[in-house]
């Protein structure tokens, strides 16, 4: 996996990490407005991103929730419990080494 | 229903090939006051809360604890995938080794497998949300311990995150109680009368 294509997952990655968090928090504060507004705001952003990621490296998401192109792509690799994402430069054993 | 997204919640970082630390981190998949407790617990006692609030934290905590499991497996695979079988001897790692190879296996530090046991669905949603409290609080205690005994800073920094989570999820086990006392009109005293 390069490293634009880890940058541009990581930053997904961290867009549904703010929806899961306040998903959580408007289980509980159903009636908070502001938390709501920046749901839905994240919701628009994660959306746009997944849209511009897939399209370029692939779904996702499978089970019809993600358009493949042929051939079926989900059987792809890296899984993501083989996306290290340790980038200390002194580190060969992480298979990956942040570019300056 | 449950969509699997092909990606990890949190940027999981391995920093070293460390099997003493595997050994150790692995009770997060599979022992007491790990993932898979975590999840199954929440996943099954959704079915008896009285409301939509309290069904929602405990499938949506639920949901997240299984990406969780995740994470630590994902932190154990990369910790010895590359590592040898002197590796794996010197690490101490040689009893789950003739068991398991370096497959993931669900049980805790000392290789003891997980059981329903550790959990609890009580019927009573009180009760209920008092043990998950306590499970949220066993497993920050747990991460910390892990913390603790890690050498791998990469490692540290998911521990150190997976632990937060912990946190969050404890005060929304906690707002749900609140919430349930509410919905019973109970007041809550925490003695008993003579």
């Amino acid at each position: 996996m390069k490293d634009t294509q880890k940058e541009k997952l990581t930053k997904l990655m961290a867009e549904e990490f703010t929806a899961i968090e306040l998903n959580l928090y408007l289980d509980t504060h159903p009636q908070d407005k502001r938390a709501l507004e920046l749901y839905n705001q994240t919701v628009d952003r994660l959306y746009a991103l997944l849209e511009e990621y897939e399209r370029q490296y692939g779904p996702l998401s499978n089970f019809g929730l993600s358009p493949s192109s042929y051939p079926w792509q989900w059987i792809e690799e890296p899984w993501p419990w083989e996306m290290n994402f340790c980038d200390r430069e002194d580190n060969e054993q992480c298979g990956y080494t942040k570019k300056s | 229903m449950w969509i699997y997204e092909k990606k990890l919640e949190y940027p999981a970082k391995i920093c070293t090939t460390n099997p003493k630390l595997a050994k150790v981190v692995i009770t997060q998949y599979g022992g007491p006051d790990g993932e898979l407790a975590a999840s199954l617990r929440y996943l099954t006692q959704r079915y008896t809360m009285p409301t939509g609030r309290s069904k929602a934290v405990l499938n949506d905590i639920g949901t997240e604890e299984l990406a969780h499991m995740e994470i630590v497996a994902t932190l154990v695979y990369n910790l010895t995938k590359d590592a040898s079988v002197r590796d794996i001897k010197a690490a101490g790692m040689d009893g789950y080794y003739a068991d398991h190879d370096k497959a993931l296996y669900f049980v805790n530090g000392d290789g003891v497998p997980w059981t329903a046991a550790y959990i609890q669905s009580k019927g009573d949603p009180i009760a209920d949300m008092h043990e998950n409290l306590a499970a949220e609080e066993k497993a920050r205690a747990t991460y910390e311990y892990l913390i603790q005994l890690s050498d791998d800073p990469g490692v540290t920094e998911t521990l150190a995150w997976l632990r937060q989570r912990e946190i969050v999820h404890y005060q929304r086990f906690g707002e749900t109680l609140e919430h349930l006392y509410d919905y019973y009109g109970k007041d809550h005293y925490f003695f008993m009368g003579s």
